[in-house]
C-alpha cells in the first residue's frame, strides 16, 4: 500500500469530501495561498478557489461563530485554527453556541462543523503554542472530539467527522504532520466512537493518545524483548468513546497504564480511569498509572521541553511498577 | 419614494397588531413570573417594540434574524407563534425548544429564527455565518443580526463586522442602544457620540434611526434589505430606544432617574403609531379597542395552551444532544 504523510491524509480527506459535497468549505487564517502553518491545505486553493478555501482574518471567535452559522443554514464548513491553544478565542462560540444549539433549540438545528486544530509539544514553541487541550473539548456536551495518531486513521475519521451532522473538534498533533503511513487509494472512512487495538498483548494494556501512541509503541516493542507483552489501544475519538473495547482489553490484561501529552490533573486520562473504575474495577490486579505530562505550562528549553513530554522510558517505567 | 408608501392600512394595521402583542406578551410574561409560572429569568422588550417589528417588515419568511436575551419581540415580530413561546417560558413540552431553551434560546429555524441567545454579542459570529452560507449558496436571501449597545463592546462585533464587511456578506447589523447595558449607561460605556458611527472602521454604511417610530425603522431597513439582497454588503444601523423595564426582574434602576423613564415613556412606540393611524384616518377608536381584544384573546390562549401543556418528560433530558 502506498505510504502518504498525516497532513497529505488530512489533505486527502477534506478534498474528497469537498469534491462530493458542494457546502464542504475550508476556512481558517492563512490556510489560501501560504497553506495553512502547517502547510495541511497547501494545494487546496489552486483546486478550489478562494470561494472555498477561505483565508480568515486573525478573528478566532469569528472563525469558530461564522462556521457554527454557516452550518446552521445548510453548510458543513471545516474550521483550521492556527493552534488549538487558540481555541480559547473562540471558546464561547464553540461551547456555548455551537456545542448547545441543538440542545438548546430542543433538537430542531443542526451544526454540522468541523474545528481542526493542531496541538501538541516538540517543536520548541513554548506555553501559548504547545498545549493539548483535549479535556477541554470533552468536557462539552454536545460536541465530539477526535484525535487521531496514525494517517490511516486521521483521513477516515476526518471524512467521518466532516459528514457527521455535530461540531466535531479534530485535534492534530503537530509532531504527526510529517509521520508517513500506509493509506489505501481507494475511498474508506473510519466510524467516530470506535477505538483501535494498535497492537495486541496479553500482560498489560496501555490506552494512549495521539502522539503517544507512538511512543507506547515503542515501549511496546522494547518490552517484547523481556517477555512482557503489552497491548497497545488508541481510542481515536475521545467523545464518544468507546468503553467496550477499553473494558475487553482490561478483562485479558488486567493491568492498566493510561498515557497521554497533556497534563495530568483533569486530563482526558482521569476519565479513562473513571470508566475503567466503574466498568472494570473487579478486573484490575494492580492500581492504574498515569503517564502524562507534569502539571506546568509547557517549558521551551529544548531538554525541558523533552522532560516535560511523555516518553517511551516513562511508560517502561510505569508497567515495571505495576506489573 | 418611502418604501412605507407602498404598505397598505392591513400592513400598518398588522404591524401596530404586532407592536401591541410584544407589549401583552411582555406584560403577561411579567403576570406569570410574579405567579412563579415561570422560572429563570426573563428580559423585556416594552419600550422597544417599533424597532423589531419595523425591521422585521422588511424581510422575507425565509430570511434570517440572530436575536438576544431580549428577544421575545424579536420573535414575535419574525412571525413566531406565541402559543409556543409562552408554552417554552413556562417549560413545556410543545414550546419552541420543547422546554430545554426557555426565554434566552427561543429559535424557530422554519421562519429563520437562529436562535435568541444568552450571551451579550454572541449572536453576531453565527449572524455573520449566516450570511456567508447565503452567499455560498447563492441565495437572496438576507440576515438582521440584532444585539443591544452593550453587545457592541464585545470583541465578537468588531470580528464579526471586519470579516463581513471584507467577504461582503449579507447582514444588516442593528445596535438596539436602548441607553443601558444591564445598568452602565452607554455615555460611560463608549467613547463615541454614535455607535453607528463604528462603521467607517469597517467602510460600510452607518445608520442612525429613531428605533421608536416603526415607519422610520420599516423606511430605513427596507432601504438596507435593498441594498443588502442585491449584494451591497453589511450595513450597521443604530436604532435610539429605551428599555422600560430595568435590565430583569431583580433590577432596582438605581443608575436611572424616574424623570428619564417618564421622558422616553411619552415616547411610546405604541402610542406614536396608533395615534398617527387615527389621524390619518387609518383606525378608529373602535379598531384599536378591537386589536387590544384581540392581543387579550390571543395571550389568554397562548396561556391556556401553555398550561394544558405537559412538562417535558424525564426521558427528554437525554435526547438532543446530538444529532
Amino acid at each position: 500500500m502506498r505510504e502518504i504523510t498525516f497532513a497529505e491524509a488530512i489533505r486527502e480527506a477534506m478534498s474528497e469530501e469537498m469534491r462530493k459535497d458542494p457546502t464542504v468549505f475550508v476556512m481558517g487564517e492563512d490556510i489560501g495561498v501560504y497553506g495553512g502553518a502547517f502547510g495541511v491545505t497547501r494545494g487546496m486553493l489552486a483546486e478550489f478557489g478562494p470561494e472555498r478555501v477561505k483565508d480568515t482574518p486573525i478573528s478566532e471567535a469569528a472563525i469558530v461563530g461564522s462556521a457554527a452559522g454557516a452550518a446552521v443554514t445548510g453548510m458543513r464548513p471545516i474550521a483550521e485554527l492556527m493552534y488549538v491553544d487558540f481555541a480559547t478565542i473562540g471558546m464561547d462560540q464553540l461551547v456555548n453556541q455551537a456545542a448547545k444549539i441543538r440542545y438548546m433549540f430542543g433538537g430542531k438545528a443542526k451544526v454540522p462543523m468541523v474545528l481542526r486544530a493542531p496541538c501538541g509539544a516538540g517543536r520548541g514553541n513554548a506555553a501559548q503554542h504547545s498545549q493539548s487541550l483535549e479535556a477541554f473539548f470533552v468536557h462539552v456536551p454536545g460536541l465530539k472530539v477526535v484525535m487521531p495518531s496514525t494517517p490511516y486513521d486521521a483521513k477516515g475519521l476526518l471524512k467521518s467527522s466532516i459528514r457527521d451532522d455535530n461540531p466535531v473538534v479534530f485535534l492534530e498533533h503537530k509532531m504527526l504532520y510529517n509521520f508517513k503511513g500506509p493509506v489505501p487509494e481507494e475511498e474508506y472512512t473510519i466510524p467516530l466512537g470506535v477505538a483501535d487495538i494498535k497492537r495486541e498483548g496479553r500482560d498489560v494494556t496501555v490506552i494512549a493518545t495521539s502522539m503517544i501512541v507512538h511512543k507506547a509503541l515503542n515501549a511496546a516493542a522494547e518490552l517484547e524483548k523481556e517477555g512482557i507483552s503489552v497491548e497497545v489501544i488508541d481510542p481515536r475519538t475521545l467523545k464518544p468513546l468507546d468503553v467496550d473495547t477499553l473494558v475487553r482489553s482490561v478483562k485479558k490484561t488486567k493491568h492498566v497504564i493510561v498515557a497521554h501529552e497533556a497534563v495530568k490533573t483533569n486530563g482526558f486520562g482521569a476519565e479513562v480511569v473513571a470508566v475503567l473504575v466503574e466498568n472494570a474495577f473487579d478486573y484490575l490486579d494492580a492500581p492504574i498509572i498515569r503517564v502524562t505530562a507534569p502539571d506546568t505550562p509547557v517549558p521551551y528549553s529544548r531538554p525541558l521541553e523533552d522532560d516535560f513530554i511523555p516518553q517511551e522510558r516513562d511508560i517502561i517505567s510505569a508497567i515495571k511498577e505495576i506489573l | 419614494m418611502k418604501y412605507s408608501e407602498s404598505l397598505t392600512r392591513e400592513d400598518k394595521v398588522d404591524m401596530l397588531y404586532k407592536m401591541m402583542l410584544i407589549r401583552g406578551f411582555e406584560e403577561k410574561v411579567e403576570e406569570l413570573f410574579s405567579l412563579n409560572l415561570i422560572h429563570g429569568s426573563t428580559h423585556l422588550y416594552i419600550g422597544q417594540e417599533a424597532t423589531a417589528v419595523g425591521a422585521c417588515r422588511a424581510l422575507n419568511k425565509d430570511d434570517y434574524i440572530t436575536s438576544t436575551h431580549r428577544g421575545h419581540g424579536h420573535c414575535i415580530a419574525k412571525g413566531g407563534d406565541v402559543k409556543y413561546m409562552m408554552a417554552e417560558l413556562l417549560g413545556r413540552k410543545t414550546g419552541y425548544c420543547k422546554g430545554k431553551g426557555g426565554s434566552m434560546h427561543i429559535a424557530d429555524m422554519d421562519i429563520g429564527i437562529l436562535g435568541a441567545n444568552g450571551v451579550v454579542g454572541g449572536g453576531i459570529p453565527i449572524a455573520t455565518g449566516a450570511g456567508l452560507s447565503i452567499k455560498m449558496r447563492g441565495t437572496k436571501q438576507v440576515v438582521i443580526c440584532f444585539f443591544g449597545d452593550g453587545a457592541a463592546n464585545q470583541g465578537s462585533f468588531h470580528e464579526s463586522l471586519n470579516l463581513a464587511s471584507i467577504w461582503d456578506l449579507p447582514v444588516i447589523y442593528i445596535i438596539e442602544n436602548n441607553l443601558y447595558g444591564m445598568s452602565m449607561g452607554v455615555n460611560r460605556a463608549v467613547k463615541v457620540e454614535r455607535l453607528a458611527d463604528r462603521a467607517k472602521a469597517y467602510n460600510i454604511p452607518g445608520i442612525v434611526m429613531d428605533g421608536n417610530d416603526v415607519i422610520e425603522v420599516y423606511d430605513t431597513v427596507s432601504g438596507a434589505v435593498e441594498k443588502v439582497r442585491n449584494g451591497g454588503g453589511p450595513i450597521l444601523i443604530e436604532s435610539l430606544t429605551y428599555r422600560w423595564r430595568g435590565h430583569s426582574r431583580s433590577d432596582a434602576r438605581a443608575y436611572r432617574t424616574r424623570e428619564e423613564e417618564a421622558e422616553w415613556r411619552s415616547k411610546c412606540p405604541i402610542r406614536r403609531f396608533s395615534e398617527k393611524l387615527m389621524s390619518e384616518g387609518l383606525l378608529t377608536e373602535e379598531g384599536f379597542k378591537e386589536l387590544e381584544k384581540r392581543v387579550e384573546d390571543d395571550l389568554n390562549n397562548a396561556v391556556e395552551f401553555a398550561k394544558a401543556s405537559p412538562f417535558p418528560d424525564p426521558e427528554d433530558l437525554l435526547t438532543d444532544v446530538y444529532a
